[in-house]
């Protein structure tokens, strides 16, 4: 906390009154301003109410759930626990295929079922897929918060490829419907493990590319150095996640932690903010750290490719689910944090109540903290830093 | 032409009028071409194709854009200005339009041979800073008031790195006349400003890093003055929705824009007639001569935009301060060392 007012001092807002050198007084004022819900950097329908002094924040107030769709309800009110999957997809539709895996590793272990292992490899390899494309996505619209709109098109075109991967599986490019509960929709189509290998190998130099042309660009720098800084100990009191919390120096990733899937078979390592710019947490950190994870993603990919075993994609289970009562709560990493799914069944065929933790939401909420003091042209990129898609934010 | 002088009064107010209406059909013709430019050089930096459909490569669509442009509904917001905001679109191509009379395109064709020449193109681009204020302080929206206060801020902080870059060169040239300035520098690109002038050897020598800084600093600051990545703060589109012209549409919109553009082209016309040989040609008096200048200036000054836009498809923006920290902390010290050491070896 005391880190981030220090470092701003320059900027603290003194509205008052101003001595004119006729001895006359003018009163300054705040002024508020409203950014969004259709502004080009709210990232979707945030709304963003902004009480500043000049080009200084004093305060940030968002306003959330212009894309409310009750995803909560109508997933009480599906004739099957299935049903819900394609819910799912449309909460974080950057990030689909984590929100789906999400929920079907929540249903398993409330089933108490084993998955096969061909499947647990091919949801690994879709999920690290998933956050390469959710990360691309999230560093590619930073660079054109910042005004650099090349580095968004380099994003895309790779993110091109990986949705190619995508419809050749399931056919969907956007909202797979996917992973179910106890298995997947559809095997992998036999030339799939050479084009995502294919692609592992071409997608290492264009990490590099990026960086040079957007990460370590000296203006890039120079704007988002020491701008958001959020420490550690405030991280951890909002109850930030992913990304976010690991660039405040918290080396935390549930896919570690709180092991699901066959995470722990690979080699890789969770990557944490060392404010090598400026201060850890800043915005650069967050950036930074989805670049490194990118990195991370693909060593997965390649050593899930190498490691997968043939065998069924879908576990006995009843073609109706029908759940002991009861309640189950988990979590897995989805790219912007933890993604968790509270399910209680009442016993019969339809859930009695689902509610989703979803990471943007919650890293959401500090952002006034985090911007109050830094310029109006910051907050662009505060705001991009905390990577919301607001589908989930409101879900 | 000494026909029409024969005419008598009415000659002469005929040759005013079409003498003076070229940079207009110029700037037209410029702003196609540079629009068309700008798409397909930013999408082959993008990596990808850009129009391809109308015409041969899209080579029409340009055109289709003013169409497009044309047809738009021209929307005033009931809170506006109705006067200031008609009125701020013309102020700022005026400012654009009334510089262009001082830029010497070729031997025999400068609109107006003043002794002041740069002095001119200085004060008259002035004004349109005081369009952008208009405009946006007229649409009567917070955005657009961040933006035109950006700007005002910006323009009047670069106005001084320009003004002492361009004395650099007056010194070296010992004139304000940007056609006196050209001429200086004949004989082939040996002679350009930016390579020290026809001086003696030894005083061009120590004279070339002076130079070549203070190109390079006119050219940044000329950047700020047109707005333009990566200080294009006052259109910042991803910060405040384009700034002072988020309320304008139709015409109006591509008023602004056309004045954007000639003012690319207007600013690489100074950095080029002052530091760059003007219409002179790079190999002396080799493909030299009224045609070949126009030419020979022409080519140079589109290479200095494509420069610009280069640079706008590759780089983020800076911030306000910093925009600020470069102008005064960085670009004008730096002109200040150059103005001591250019006046301290042309003494020598």
């Amino acid at each position: 906390m005391n880190g981030s007012k220090t470092l701003l001092t320059s900027y603290v807002s003194q509205p008052g009154e101003i001595k004119t050198s006729s001895g006359k007084t003018l009163r300054t004022d705040e002024m508020i301003i409203n950014m969004g819900p259709q502004h080009p950097s709210t990232h979707g329908v945030l709304r963003l109410e902004i009480v500043v002094d000049g080009e200084i924040i004093v305060d940030v107030i968002p306003h959330i759930g212009y894309l409310h769709r009750c995803f909560e309800k109508h997933a009480e009110h599906m004739t099957n626990y299935q049903q819900v999957i394609p819910y799912a997809d449309r909460m974080d539709y950057v990030a689909a295929m984590n929100m789906e895996q999400g929920y079907a590793v929540a249903m398993e272990r409330m089933l108490k079922i084993e998955v096969p292992e061909r499947v647990e490899y091919i949801r690994v390899i879709m999920a690290e897929l998933q956050r390469i494309a959710s990360h691309l996505v999230a560093v590619g619209t930073f660079g054109i918060d910042a005004g650099a709109f090349t580095p968004f098109l380099y994003a895309f075109h790779d993110r091109e490829r990986i949705l190619d991967l995508f419809e050749m599986t399931c056919g969907a490019r956007l909202l797979y419907n996917y992973v179910w509960v106890g298995g997947l929709s559809h095997d992998l189509p036999p030339q799939f493990i050479d084009k995502a290998k294919e692609f592992c190998k071409y997608y290492r130099p264009r990490i590099k590319e990026f960086n040079d042309l957007l990460t370590y660009n000296e203006i890039f720098v120079k704007r988002t150095a020491n701008v958001g800084v959020l420490p550690k100990d405030v991280a951890i009191n909002y109850a930030c996640s992913g990304p976010m919390l690991r660039a405040s120096g918290v080396n935390w990733d549930l896919r570690r932690d709180d092991p699901y899937s066959v995470y722990d078979r690979f080699e890789w390592e969770p990557q944490v903010g060392k404010g090598e710019m400026g201060t850890v947490g800043d915005t650069w950190d967050r950036h930074i750290v989805r670049m490194r994870e990118i990195e991370q993603s693909v060593n997965i990919i390649e050593q899930a490719l190498a490691g997968i075993p043939e065998g069924n994609v879908q576990a006995a289970i009843p073609k109706r689910i029908r759940p002991e009562r009861g309640e189950i709560y988990a979590r897995t990493e989805a790219p912007r944090g933890e993604i968790g799914y509270y399910i209680v069944s009442d016993g019969s065929t339809t859930p009695f109540r689902v509610k989703a933790r979803s990471p943007a939401f919650v890293n959401l909420s500090v952002l006034p903290e985090i911007s109050r003091g830094a310029m109006l042209a910051d907050l662009v990129l505060i705001a991009a830093g905390v990577d919301i898609v607001l589908g989930e934010v409101d879900r | 032409m000494e026909a029409l002088e024969n005419l008598g009064v009415w000659g002469s107010i005929l040759i005013a009028v079409v003498w003076s209406a070229l940079p207009i059909v110029f700037i037209l013709l410029y702003a196609l071409v540079t629009l068309y430019a700008e798409m397909k050089i930013a999408a082959h930096i993008q990596d990808r194709l850009a129009y391809m459909r109308t015409g041969w490569h899209g080579t029409l669509q340009p055109f289709a854009d003013i169409l497009k442009l044309l047809q738009k509904e021209d929307t005033i917001s009931s809170a506006a200005d109705r006067k200031l905001f008609r009125l701020a679109p013309y102020v700022v191509f005026m400012g654009t339009y009334g510089a262009f009379s001082a830029i010497p395109f070729s031997s025999i064709y400068i609109g107006s041979n003043i002794d002041l020449g740069v002095f001119f193109i200085v004060a008259v681009s002035s004004l349109v800073v005081v369009g952008i204020l208009m405009g946006g302080w007229a649409s009567n929206n917070k955005w657009s008031i961040f933006g035109a206060m950006r700007s005002a801020a910006q323009m009047v902080s670069y106005e001084i790195p320009t003004a002492l870059a361009i004395l650099i060169a007056v010194m070296i040239t010992g004139s304000l006349n940007l056609q006196d300035v050209t001429k200086f520098q004949e004989g082939g690109i040996h002679n350009w400003v930016v390579f020290g002038g026809p001086l003696p050897l030894t005083q061009k020598l120590l004279l070339i890093p002076f130079t070549l800084v203070t190109f390079i600093i006119l050219f940044i600051a000329s950047l700020a003055e047109v707005n333009r990545t990566p200080f294009d703060l006052p259109e910042a589109e991803s910060e405040l929705v384009q700034g002072f012209n988020t309320e304008y549409s139709g015409m109006r919109f591509a008023m602004f824009y056309l004045a954007e553009y000639a003012n690319m082209f207007l600013v690489s016309a100074v950095t080029v007639a002052l530091f760059l040989g003007g219409w002179t040609s790079p190999f002396g008096s080799f493909l030299s001569g009224p045609v070949w200048g126009l030419f020979w200036f022409i080519g140079k000054c589109l290479l200095l935009v494509f420069l610009q836009i280069w640079i706008r498809w590759t780089l983020p923006r800076l911030r306000v301060d910093q925009l600020m920290y470069t102008s005064w902390k960085v670009l004008t010290p730096f002109l200040f060392v150059c103005i001591f050491g250019v006046g301290l070896i042309l003494v020598l």
